[in-house]
């Protein structure tokens, strides 16, 4: 039976060692340090052949002809293909919307949309091959923008949309609209003493994982194919690839390879069904390995956006009222924009109590590069614009911007725009505080006895300042993130935990789907049937599609749903093993029967700590084994025309207090200091938790003051696919990050845990902007923030 | 594609003048990059890592002659107070890791305006010492060595030896701006060097015109100012209306375009603001080391 | 062509090498070594770091032609080297074939890396929880060793510098520099 989110009863870890509440050490460190773990493009396989991808040049066109003759006229090709050698009618795909063609058919709508692909014994012999077809395009003019795309004679970037959200949108080249409509604005704003306003423009960001898109896919004898893939949900790419193979889902076999970092961008497809298709045309294994350029082609971007806000405050400080409207670009494919715009319209307001509101958030299907799930998810976006509001309103108010959050601060019970209460703690005034308490980093830091030290100027190594034109500057923001997936979504997790005696010691054994992409849900896996079944020795099985669904590895949801799922395994494995331990020593000892039996140090135990029985007594030669499904409380969808509804099953917060100085003249920024306060529910493992608010910290800092797509707005081309050009942070960007962690159960969730890993990322943008504004007194509302920006130049 | 693996620098020599399409690769840090991207596809790659004579240094009375494939860790670490304007230039390459394998040769041999060498070398003053086996070798001074957008005045049977670089006989310093602290690309980037013993000053601007240039208004303006003022001898502070004033025609020097790593209004600010502080920075080292030169007399 | 060259001690040769391959390329796709990392290819990331002649070089930006006659050491041969630099025997050259060949049998099932034969870099890393999705592990290794080798006790900002050509995209590098400082830390004492 599986649960079906019931309150689940908090617990205290038990006596086993390694078990939740403990930093364990991760179980795949030593294969990670001595090079040996083995990720999707390390996969090698005797006679494999190499796979590479044709991609447009061009953003928008008619395909007028492909020529495929002298490429596989090239010795050592096996195979070229197109839209025409695809095996079945069906040869789209997509998250939710299947609108992405696996190979370009009549039409390209983005640059770097794939046309061809090619399968050759080396990789160069690919390139050269995919280097000669001759592919005739007929350009199209290109829609980038909001005007572009709902101009009255646009092109249609999808003709014939019958999607389900093609009956509700105001125009077809709007991929889905979200209001949310609640109290009664007009009135509110009579109320306000001030009311501020702001366009605001987040940037397009690359999650920038380091291990590039890859995978080996090997035929099978019976006809269908084994994919070995660095992704974040094997069974939604499973869903997707079966029908395009014209396979049965049992034929194409997929295994959980090393995962380089994800954050989003390996929830959608990339190469998966490219190599496959080459792998069944040619009956040899084939390995693709996207490139760093190719990469940036490859995958999903974080939603550019355009964001107007206003908000009205009375004089004491209280918010009375907020609009705004916030329009995303979802480029070509509609990717994950739908939840994205449910997302953003959903938690606009931000961790404020603020009754009276109107908020519309589109996506646009436009000719950029496609964009979908990406750290943060809509929120992101959102959290820039709203605490610059923020920050404007406690200026013109003559409030401190730190005092003036905490006055409006939500709470446990606030009522989101939604018309969902938030049943679970929201310590957001006390993050503030606690953020806001940390010791000041000591200033002039780059001042030593041999004159200053560039590497701690902005600047740095380049040498342009001795400390001329530096500025510092102090800014706070915080951020509320949705956890889990939302809107109705059945959002569950599978897993299936062994336990049996190997050598005398009781092992168990957790097998579940979750792509493990760096985040530790490995780690955490083995902790939580440590202290579930009292066992040291835990085997994670390889992730693969021999069990059930664990979902995404995104939303923060790992470690709440996948957890939850290994959980509920552990506790049904647990009943099974009493039981058998109540059959066999039950008469010996009258405990059996009547206490509160717990699984501890290898014994089965009282709550009084009596020992009853070894677990290898109590298994011999038995073996448990338990395959759950595990879900969340279920939410509701958003009403399409008021935005009402249960729609999110928790929020997530967290505060930053960024510390910057400026080189005013250059217009050059060091982040000095990050620190933030995040509430984690229950940290099951803290070191990992750190880790987590570390690194999400960063790439919001990334995406503050470097880190952008640039594309062309004539040509709709990306002018910056590279590492060269699309800087992210080095560790002379990063500054120190002091995390101050909070842990308020929430009631719902398994161990009262709170899911982390996205939260930090959306508050940490807009600190660091707000720490830039207080240095130089600008206005800035768009990031990244060049030096352009910051100069006026 | 063929490889060729030349052991001295002779055969170099004759290698390339067979093949004068061949690429030459020393630290690799340009040529493998377009080669992994698929940019190019040469028809011949001319490896310069077995030619010794390319990684040593000689300090001579007046100038380093400084091989071309001296890598720039051993400039910052061997030839700070040699070339000091060179070795902070390499302090900005890249990475360390980079910085273990490219030379200035690479810089030179690519002619990128962004290449972080040229401006130290345009102020220190230089000559390329270039060779062919035809025609042995000849020096072409560094302000003549620039031709257009990647373009050198290399012929198609040359190579290059080394660096020949006037040793300081002042302060130097080395400026670039990036969007990043480090293992960055320049945006722009700026050189100065005093040269005292001349009573003159040089400047080299990167990443700001279509090569690497040097801004020769500014450096006849400023070297009169200092004429007229006597700074030289009297050692006072530059007046700010001088630095000012020296700052703008650096930037007027410039002749940028907006590109993705910046803006040609921002790039021509940026010049400026370097060259005052850069001005700044060496003139304070020169009257210190004046002040000390008198204290000892 | 054909390229021979010593890799982790032990003589390797590669054939039919394409002229355009990156020393990368050979030691992931011809030599079964596939620790550095193919993260960019541009030699901005730092994740195919490896020591050259014993410089950390970026792999991906040294053609495999040029590698002719010369010594690399990957992440595979870290631990290795660093155990016979803390033994004096000299870390270049002189490592038997038996030698070589013992390092690629060990490590591959402890949970937490002890008794595993870690270099003390590698330990670090594992115990700071410097690791997380790992592709950018094997170069901050290879480049934090070295790093060690020439300056035992380094600042904060000389952490920073020397790094500053590897990029992580989880972290947030503070566990790195936690990692570093441990390694260095117990290093000293270990002295």
């Amino acid at each position: 039976m599986p649960a079906n989110g019931a309150p689940t009863k908090i617990t205290q870890g038990s006596q086993t060692k390694g078990g939740i509440g403990e930093s364990t050490l991760r179980p795949d460190g030593t294969l990670k340090v001595t090079g040996e773990f083995a990720y999707s493009s390390d996969m090698w396989h005797e006679d494999m052949l190499w796979g590479q991808i044709l991609r447009s040049t061009v953003a928008h066109a008619e395909i007028v002809s492909i020529d495929t003759s002298e490429a596989l006229a090239m010795p050592g090709v096996y195979a070229v293909m197109t839209y025409d050698d695809l095996p079945t009618e069906v040869r789209n795909y997509g998250l939710e919307i299947q609108d992405t063609p696996v190979l370009a058919h009549g039409k390209v709508r983005h640059h770097g949309e794939p046309v061809a692909i090619v399968a050759a014994d080396h990789p160069e012999t690919a390139r050269r091959a995919a280097a000669k077809i001759k592919v005739d395009y007929k350009e199209l003019p290109v829609i980038t923008d909001e005007a572009s795309a709902t101009a009255p004679d646009a092109i249609l970037v999808h003709e014939n949309r019958d999607d389900h959200h093609a009956g509700h949108v105001p125009h077809p080249n709007i991929v889905h609209r979200q209001p949310i409509v609640r109290g009664n604005v007009a009135e509110a704003r009579g109320r306000a003493d001030v009311i501020v306003t702001g366009e605001y423009t987040f940037g397009m960001q690359d999650q920038a994982f380091l291990g590039p898109e890859s995978g080996l896919a090997v035929p099978e004898e019976d006809g269908g194919v084994h994919l070995y893939i660095a992704t974040q949900w094997l069974h939604s790419d499973l869903r997707q690839m079966a029908p395009v193979l014209g396979l049965p889902e049992e034929k194409v076999r997929m295994t959980l390879a090393g995962v380089g970092g994800a954050f989003g961008g390996r929830e959608d497809l990339s190469m998966q069904i490219h190599a496959c298709l080459l792998a069944l045309r040619t009956g040899k294994p084939v390995k693709i390995v996207y490139n760093r350029f190719e990469s940036f082609f490859g995958h999903v971007h974080r939603h550019p956006a355009k964001l107007h806000y206003e908000h009205g405050a009375t004089r004491d400080g209280k918010l009375t009222h907020m609009k705004c409207r916030i329009v995303l670009d979802g480029g070509a494919y509609a990717s994950a924009s739908p939840a994205v715009v449910g997302n953003a319209a959903s938690l606009s307001v931000g961790p404020y109590v603020v009754d009276d509101v109107d908020i519309e958030a589109i996506a646009l299907y436009t000719n950029n590069p496609p964009c979908g799930a990406m750290r943060g998810f809509g929120a992101v976006q959102a959290c820039f614009a709203y605490e610059a509001q923020m920050d404007k309103l406690a200026k013109e108010l003559g409030l401190d911007p730190v005092e003036f959050r905490q006055l409006n601060a939500m709470e446990q019970g606030t009522v989101m725009p939604t018309g969902q209460p938030v049943d679970s703690p929201a310590p957001v005034a006390e993050l503030l505080r606690r953020v806001k308490a940390m010791p000041m980093p000591p200033e002039r830091q780059w001042e030593s006895s041999e004159g200053a030290d560039v590497r701690q100027l902005p600047g740095g190594l380049s040498n342009t300042t001795h400390g001329e034109g530096v500025v510092r500057g102090v800014g706070y923001a915080v951020g509320i993130k949705n956890v889990g997936f939302s809107e109705g979504f059945d959002d569950y997790s599978t897993a299936k935990v062994r336990m049996e005696v190997v050598g005398g010691e009781p092992v168990a054994t957790v097998h579940t789907a979750m792509a493990e992409v760096g985040q530790g849900g490995v780690t955490v896996h083995a902790q939580i049937a440590r202290t579930e079944l009292g066992v040291a020795q835990v085997t994670i099985h390889p992730a693969d599609t021999q069990v059930g669904s664990a979902g995404s590895t995104s939303a923060s949801r790992q470690t709440y749903v996948t957890g939850g799922a290994v959980r509920y395994a552990c506790e049904l494995v647990r009943e099974r093993v009493l039981e058998i331990g109540r059959r066999k020593f039950g008469s010996y000892h009258p405990a059996w029967a009547t206490a509160e039996l717990l699984l501890e140090g290898g014994k089965v135990v009282t709550d009084g700590g009596e020992v009853l029985a070894d677990l290898a007594d109590v298994l011999e030669d038995e073996a448990v084994e338990v395959e759950e499904e595990w879900r969340h409380r279920p939410t509701e969808p958003f009403d399409l025309r008021t935005g009402q509804g249960n729609g999110h099953v928790q929020y997530s917060f967290a505060a930053h207090r960024a510390v910057v100085e400026v080189d005013t003249e250059l217009g050059l920024v060091k982040v000095i200091e990050l620190a933030c306060a995040q509430d984690v529910g229950k940290a099951l493992n803290p070191l990992s938790v750190i880790g987590q608010i570390q690194g999400g910290t960063t790439q919001g800092l990334g995406v503050a003051v470097m880190e952008e797509i640039v594309v062309d707005p004539k040509t709709a081309k990306v002018k910056n696919p590279s590492f060269t050009d699309y800087l992210i942070p080095t560790i002379l960007d990063t500054p120190t990050i002091p995390v101050d962690v909070l842990e308020l159960a929430d009631e719902h969730a398994p161990y009262g845990l709170r899911g982390i890993g996205e939260a930090p990322t959306l508050s940490s943008t807009p600190a660091v902007l707000a720490a830039i504004r207080d240095a130089t007194g600008l206005e800035l509302n768009r990031t990244p923030v060049r030096p352009e920006h910051l100069t006026g130049t | 594609m063929d490889f060729l693996r030349p052991a001295s620098w002779e055969e170099a020599l004759a290698a390339k003048a067979e093949h004068p399409t061949a690429v030459p690769i020393a630290g690799g840090t340009d040529v493998m990059v377009e080669i992994n991207f698929d940019h190019r596809r040469p028809e011949y790659l001319l490896d310069l890592n077995r030619v010794g004579d390319l990684y040593e240094w000689e300090v001579g009375e007046d100038a380093v002659r400084l091989g071309a494939s001296v890598p720039y860790t051993a400039i910052m670490e061997n030839l700070r107070a040699e070339l000091p304007g060179l070795a902070l230039a390499s302090h900005t390459v890249a990475s360390p890791q980079i910085r273990n394998r490219g030379g200035v040769g690479g810089n030179l041999g690519t002619a990128s305006p962004a290449g972080d060498a040229h401006p130290a070398l345009l102020a220190a003053g230089a000559e390329v010492e270039v060779a062919s086996a035809a025609r042995g070798t000849r020096l072409i001074p560094i302000d003549a060595f620039y031709t257009g957008v990647k373009r050198n005045a290399l012929q198609p049977d040359e190579l290059i030896r080394a660096v020949r670089v006037k040793k300081a006989d002042g302060p130097q310093q080395y400026s670039k701006v990036g969007t990043r602290n480090a293992m960055v690309i320049a945006v722009c980037a700026f050189g100065l060097a005093l040269h005292p013993r001349t009573r003159t000053v040089r400047t080299g601007i990167g990443s700001a015109a279509p090569t690497p240039v040097r801004a020769k208004t500014a450096e006849e303006f400023l070297n009169a100012a200092l004429e007229e003022g006597g700074f030289w001898d009297n050692g006072k502070i530059i007046t700010p209306s001088v630095a000012k004033r020296f700052a703008d025609l650096c930037s007027a020097a410039c002749n940028p375009i907006d590109d993705v790593r910046g803006t040609a209004s921002y790039r021509r600010h940026a010049v400026g603001v370097m060259a005052r502080r850069t001005l700044t920075w060496t003139w304070e080292s020169y009257r210190g080391a004046r002040r000390a030169t008198e204290g000892a007399a | 062509m054909r390229v021979n060259f010593t890799v982790n001690g032990r003589p390797q040769e590669a054939d039919d090498v394409w002229e355009g391959e990156s020393l990368l390329y050979v030691l992931r796709e011809r030599l079964g070594l596939p620790g550095s990392k193919n993260a960019c290819e541009q030699g901005e990331c730092g994740s195919c770091t490896v020591r050259l002649d014993g410089v950390p070089v970026c792999s991906c930006l040294v053609a495999a032609g040029q590698v002719e006659g010369r010594d690399v050491v990957t992440v595979e041969g870290l631990a290795d080297y660093a155990r016979q630099r803390s033994s004096g025997t000299g870390a270049r050259g002189g490592t038997s074939l038996d030698e070589a060949k013992g390092w690629q049998a060990k490590g591959a099932d402890s949970q937490t890396g002890e008794g595993a034969g870690l270099s003390p870099v590698q330990q670090a890393f594992i115990d700071a929880g410097a690791v997380q999705c790992g592709f950018c592990t094997p170069g901050l290794l290879v480049a934090a060793d070295e790093m060690l080798e020439r300056n035992p006790n380094p600042t904060d900002a000389d952490i920073r510098e020397a790094l500053s050509g590897n990029l992580c995209r989880c972290t947030g590098y503070e566990k790195i520099m936690d990692a570093v400082r441990l390694a260095a830390a117990r290093q000293s004492e270990g002295v």
